[in-house]
């Protein structure tokens, strides 16, 4: 087929191609070149060229699954990955590819002067490769955003829960977000691990950042401040709404058990109480 | 016969759980430690749980029953160093023993029931 | 569902408990559950254990490390050949016991586990069966 009459083409033009794709390329960002030099720009675009006349030169085809074209994936995966978390948009990452084409067109149609059916077989060759290999760099970019927002999930569940001494042997935990079953078990565990750590016997779970308290969240807050008791400690809540009072009233929630406060401050006054501790003004 | 080691520390006893107990040798505990009660006239007892990774249904009745059986007996009993897996799988079985007082550690454990035997009640914590 | 491994224990003593309990621990530390993990499938399994002991008059416990699509997990199946449980839905409620236990065996266990099945004929015997996947 015409693949290696295709690599032969790019490696007769490759200069003058590498200079007004990498130019295309500069043009199509506007205002958004700041984030790429031209240097790194021409470096994607020469390993670009190297990786698809190889690939050409031992007949790869275009079909993509084949071995041929593993270190072109590999690249054009770098590539998508790296644009991704530089925040360039899907399309911006898809031109790297179809900005190709039209160079590689005009080098295409000037190599065939008078054959207009070997043009046509050679550009319809071409096409469909850097079709291929455009929307399969849609694709790497995608999964690497994916992978980006799935590691800030799992960073924000972290970050979301943590758990402050606010004085000796008193523990702290600001909720702040939704609550559901996965997020709850972190928490406890959290809780429950640093009142060992910290040998702290109060712990002060504040719900201020807690949009709405329904049967579930209240059973998770029963269950940790009844884990906490079986291990020596005391909890309590505080931050309770007006409304959130009333939602856990109609819901027949029994908070009866538990030590609960209006604010954060109320809650650390009792905790330094019950520690028989006093502030005073000096 | 295998059995778990009963210290007497002043008016109070203590026992350090470090085995997997089979259930025979955790009632050969309670039998144990309520006789000992009687015969030490022992005001407090302090169960350290601290090196179990497993609580049961079947462990967690019989702390509950000693403390109750303790509480006639005119003893207080903490069970002290409760992992904090162990607690979250407690509470998920649907056993939170409301009638047993618990402290973090065995120092802690001893505060609470040097206060409870000076009289102050209020300075334990019986949230059951 | 893909076996890896099996571990087959008797279940007719007190002690049989204990070795179920330490089985459990070792394979749940194998393929890396959370501690918290394997406190609960421990927990469940000590349960069902005593239940074969002292309800089913004695059987045995299958330890397995499964594999299904790219998780693992723990099965564990317990079985006699005892009187069998008349009214399962009521054996599943908390609170419900035929012998001195608190009646948390079977609901409790099932709340610590990912999955739970039982089957069971009067006069024939109970199959408990439940698995714990790693997270």
């Amino acid at each position: 087929m015409g693949n290696t009459r295709l690599a032969e083409i790019i490696g007769r033009h490759e200069r003058d191609l590498l200079a007004e794709w990498t130019r295309r390329q500069m043009d199509s960002f506007g205002t958004g070149r700041d984030r790429i030099s031209e240097t790194q720009l021409r470096g994607n675009s020469q390993d670009f060229l190297r990786a698809l006349t190889e690939a050409l030169l031992r007949n790869a085809g275009s079909d993509l699954r084949r071995q041929e074209w593993s270190s072109m994936k590999d690249l054009l995966g770098e590539i998508s990955r790296q644009r991704a978390t530089q925040g360039f948009t899907p399309s911006e990452t898809a031109v790297f590819v179809f900005s190709f084409k039209q160079p590689l067109f005009t080098r295409i149609a000037s190599e065939y002067p008078n054959d207009s059916e070997g043009f046509a077989a050679e550009l319809w060759t071409a096409t469909e490769l850097l079709d291929e290999l455009g929307l399969y760099t849609s694709e790497m970019y995608l999964k690497s955003r994916e992978e980006v927002i799935l590691r800030q999930q799992q960073e924000m569940l972290e970050l979301s829960t943590p758990v402050v001494e606010v004085w000796e042997g008193v523990l702290a935990l600001p909720l702040i977000g939704t609550l559901d079953s996965a997020r709850t078990q972190i928490v406890m565990q959290n809780l429950l691990e640093a009142i060992v750590a910290r040998g702290a016997n109060l712990a002060i779970i504040d719900i201020t950042g807690v949009p709405t308290v329904d049967t579930l969240v209240a059973q998770h807050l029963l269950k940790t401040v009844a884990a906490a008791r079986l291990m020596g400690a005391d909890c309590i809540i505080s931050g309770i709404r007006p409304q959130i009072a009333q939602t856990i009233i109609h819901l027949g929630v029994d908070l009866s058990g538990v030590l609960t406060k209006a604010t954060l401050a109320d809650a650390l006054q009792l905790a330094l109480k019950k520690k028989n501790l006093t502030v005073a003004r000096s | 016969m295998e059995r778990i080691p009963i210290l007497k520390m002043g008016s109070f006893l203590l026992v350090t759980i470090q085995v997997d107990m089979h259930d025979q040798l955790a009632m050969t505990l309670q039998d144990d430690l309520t006789a000992r009660i009687v015969s030490d006239r022992a005001s407090g007892v302090l169960i350290d749980i601290s090196s179990l990774d497993v609580v049961d249904s079947f462990i967690g009745r019989m702390l509950g029953n000693i403390a109750a059986m303790a509480r006639v007996l005119d003893a207080e009993t903490v069970v002290v160093g409760m992992q904090p897996s162990v607690a979250i799988t407690l509470v998920e079985l649907g056993l939170s023993l409301p009638g047993i007082r618990t402290a973090l550690n065995v120092d802690r454990g001893m505060e609470l029931l040097r206060a409870g035997n000076n009289g102050d009640s209020n300075a334990g914590r019986e949230n059951g | 569902m893909p076996v890896v491994k099996t571990v087959e224990l008797p279940l007719t003593r007190q002690e049989d408990v204990v070795a179920v309990r330490q089985r459990t621990r070792s394979l749940g530390v194998e393929i890396g559950l959370t501690i918290v993990d394997q406190t609960k499938i421990v927990t469940a399994a000590s349960e069902l254990a005593r239940n074969t002991v002292i309800h089913g008059g004695g059987g045995k416990a299958t330890i397995e490390i499964v594999k299904e699509a790219s998780k693992q997990g723990l099965r564990l199946t317990f079985e006699d050949c005892g009187p069998g449980i008349p009214d399962l839905e009521r054996a599943m409620q908390d609170g419900y016991t035929s012998g001195a236990g608190l009646g948390l065996g079977l609901g409790g266990s099932k709340r610590l586990c990912n999955d739970f099945a039982i089957e069971s004929k009067v006069g024939k015997g109970t199959r408990v069966t439940i698995a714990r996947w790693k997270a």
